[in-house]
């Protein structure tokens, strides 16, 4: 990986991820764990020719990421907790007006005010359902201050690609901590831009798809009088509600795009799995814990593999069913109260006997002893 | 015969979505009167428009619209006017939309003093949900919410935008087309927050529980109550009985994305902040 090697917060290195993937409007409002982004972008995107504005609160954040988007900026937001509640207004506007963006949550513990210079590993669920509506989503998961970087770029790229809102799953320990990261040099890295119209004016249907079921994106100002509806409607984007046809062929389309691409979209870190009895699955700043535990497991001769989800939605469950087929029992290791136990548990319960949620709350990492022990009980 | 202004209209949005006598058409047309006698080319405009019955005064414009949803248009025309800042930017709103849902995006616009020209739509009820009581009913009038007579005093929302900082403010009814539409071009070429307040009839869901027969008697009372001022004395309180209208605020401020734009020039030139 060529590159400039720095030491620096995840939070500090997933700004720098989202510059280098052509980030050029953050609107945000502060909110701990989160703030450092929006200071880091409140100075260097002038500096890029971009542009930061503090929003008067997180719902008109997320309003203006949209409107920004769609006069064909790279566009990101940073928030946590209480913040990412306000924004799940906006946010399913976003999967219904197809505007890509980029939506940093930096979690801490929750609900309500709940803990906000601590770790948590909670909103798993709210990003999946927290808007109201059938709809899919992509979040994605980094688990150190590198990956804060890589996957912030990813985020951009996947948004960009698929005209969805992507959700970057950090945590308070991530975008705390201060790690070696290696910046890496612009042209090592993959940058993805939206499809633009190949239609001339007055053909071109703002919300007509292509083959792959992703229109592509005309800017305002591009002349092609654009029509962005966030109602229910047809390829044209006129209104369509009172359609029952219009509303199933449009909501069936904007999941499909993502349900459809799981293998392009999904990353699984899987390790210690070609003889692996039994497995973690985790991720975050959770799977470092869990690394740790199955490094440990490994010294004293228990065949423990390790699952780590880069990718929590959407939740790559043909991979993940693959992957348990021979083994005996799942550890779901997280901060949280076993939120995504429960979609590992609907995947795989078929497969595999015992399926044990291993949970911490309150703000702090799991012990290498607290994995091991449940561990230790369930195999021997 | 074809209307001569039907070519500016996206033909599959109609017929229009509004009741018989609403207010809405008067604005439409005048909004778009005023766009085409402006020196602008129609691609240079982008309308956004919230939820309620103002929603559907943009769809039908066939230029940029970025229909939003309640109460978020000013925020998304925020992000908008960063991005493209040579795009002139109008939004339409309601009352409920801009005064109550969406009261911070505006008042925290006016402040910015972000160039775009918004027109609310002022019908002092959320008429699209069956007529309820807005934050600019008149205090004791009956609304679907308010059977015993509305509790709260309204906002005025003229002196709510002043206050706040933006560069143009004005009022007028539907009865005042003619002035509307001036003060709308003169909304349009203001670099700054431009605010309008339109009052205008919403005879099917307010206007007959406040005795009016028709959308007509009611426009006759706009016109009745109205009176003009032409300058800062014209923001002062009213109710149902005495309107004041005209143009109160046309003051030059520093306009937000233009300050950006410098912020961003100075920071490109010296390396970094301080």
């Amino acid at each position: 990986m060529k590159g400039k090697v720095e030491f620096i917060q995840g939070n500090i290195a997933c700004a720098k991820g989202a510059l280098v993937a052509g980030c050029r409007f953050f609107a945000g409002y502060p909110i701990t764990p989160s703030t450092e982004i929006a200071e880091f972008m409140s100075r260097e995107l002038p500096k890029v020719g971009g542009y930061y504005v503090q929003m008067e609160d997180e719902i008109g954040s997320m309003a203006s990421l949209i409107g920004a988007s769609y006069t064909g900026l790279k566009v990101m937001t940073a928030t946590s907790g209480p913040g990412f509640t306000l924004m799940q207004e906006n946010l399913g506007n976003a999967v219904m007006e197809e505007a890509p963006c980029v939506i940093v949550n930096v979690q801490r513990g929750g609900p309500a005010i709940g803990q906000a210079t601590k770790s948590s590993q909670s909103d798993i669920m709210q990003s999946r359902w927290g808007s109201h509506g059938d709809y899919e989503i992509i979040a994605l998961a980094p688990y150190s201050g590198q990956e804060m970087f890589d996957l912030t770029i990813r985020a951009f790229n996947l948004a960009e690609k698929y005209r969805v809102p992507v959700i970057v799953l950090s945590d308070e320990i991530l975008g705390h901590a201060r790690e070696k990261v290696i910046i890496r040099d612009q042209e090592e890295i993959e940058i993805i831009n939206r499809k633009k119209p190949l239609l001339p004016p007055g053909e071109y249907k703002t919300f007509q798809p292509d083959e792959d079921m992703i229109p592509p994106m005309a800017s305002l100002g591009e002349g092609y009088r654009i029509l962005v509806e966030p109602q229910t409607h047809d390829e044209t984007g006129r209104r369509a509600a009172h359609i029952p046809e219009a509303h199933d062929k449009l909501i069936r389309r904007l999941c499909a795009k993502i349900n459809n691409n799981v293998e392009d979209i999904a990353e699984i870190d899987a390790r210690f799995m070609e003889d692996a009895e039994a497995a973690i699955v985790s991720y975050g700043s959770a799977a470092r814990s869990s690394l740790g535990a199955v490094k440990q497991a490994r010294n004293q001769g228990i065949k423990l593999g390790y699952i780590r989800l880069k990718t929590i939605w959407p939740f790559h469950e043909a991979y993940i069913r693959n992957l348990a087929r021979n083994l005996k029992a799942l550890f779901v290791v997280e901060n949280n109260l076993g939120q995504m136990y429960l979609e590992v548990q609907r995947a795989c319960r078929d497969l595999v006997d015992d399926i044990i949620s291993i949970t911490k709350i309150g703000g702090e990492m799991h012990s290498i002893d607290e994995i091991l022990r449940p561990v230790n009980e369930v195999i021997s | 015969m074809r209307h001569p202004l039907l070519k500016y209209i996206r033909e599959n949005e109609l017929p229009f979505i509004f009741c018989p006598g609403c207010g809405s058409g008067i604005i439409l047309r005048c909004t778009l009167e005023a766009m085409l006698e402006s020196n602008h080319n129609l691609d240079e405009f982008v309308l956004l428009s919230g939820s309620g019955c103002n929603g559907w005064i943009a769809p039908p414009f066939n230029v940029d619209v970025f229909h939003t949803n309640h109460g978020r248009p000013i925020a998304y025309a925020t992000g908008v006017k960063i991005g493209r800042p040579d795009l002139k930017v109008i939004v339409f709103t309601g009352d409920g939309d801009s005064a109550a849902i969406g009261g911070n995006h505006l008042i925290h616009a006016a402040r910015r003093n972000i160039d775009m020209l918004v027109i609310c739509i002022n019908n002092s009820n959320y008429g699209m949900t069956g007529g309820q009581l807005s934050p600019t009913t008149p205090f004791k009038a009956y609304t679907m919410t308010s059977p015993y007579g509305n509790p709260e005093p309204p906002f005025d929302l003229c002196k709510l935008v002043e206050a706040c900082g933006a560069s143009f403010v004005a009022r007028w009814t539907t009865a005042h087309p003619v002035q509307l539409k001036k003060s709308i071009a003169k909304g349009l070429s203001k670099k700054g927050f431009a605010f309008i307040d339109v009052i205008s009839q919403c005879p099917t869901q307010f206007g007959r529980r406040l005795g009016y027969k028709s959308a007509s008697e009611m426009v006759r009372w706009f016109k009745k109550a109205s009176k003009t001022y032409n300058g800062p004395e014209g923001l002062q309180s009213f109710n149902g009985d005495q309107i004041p209208v005209g143009e109160f605020i046309d003051r030059e401020l520093p306009e937000f994305t233009e300050v950006l734009r410098s912020i961003a020039e100075e920071a490109r030139q010296s390396g970094g902040a301080n």
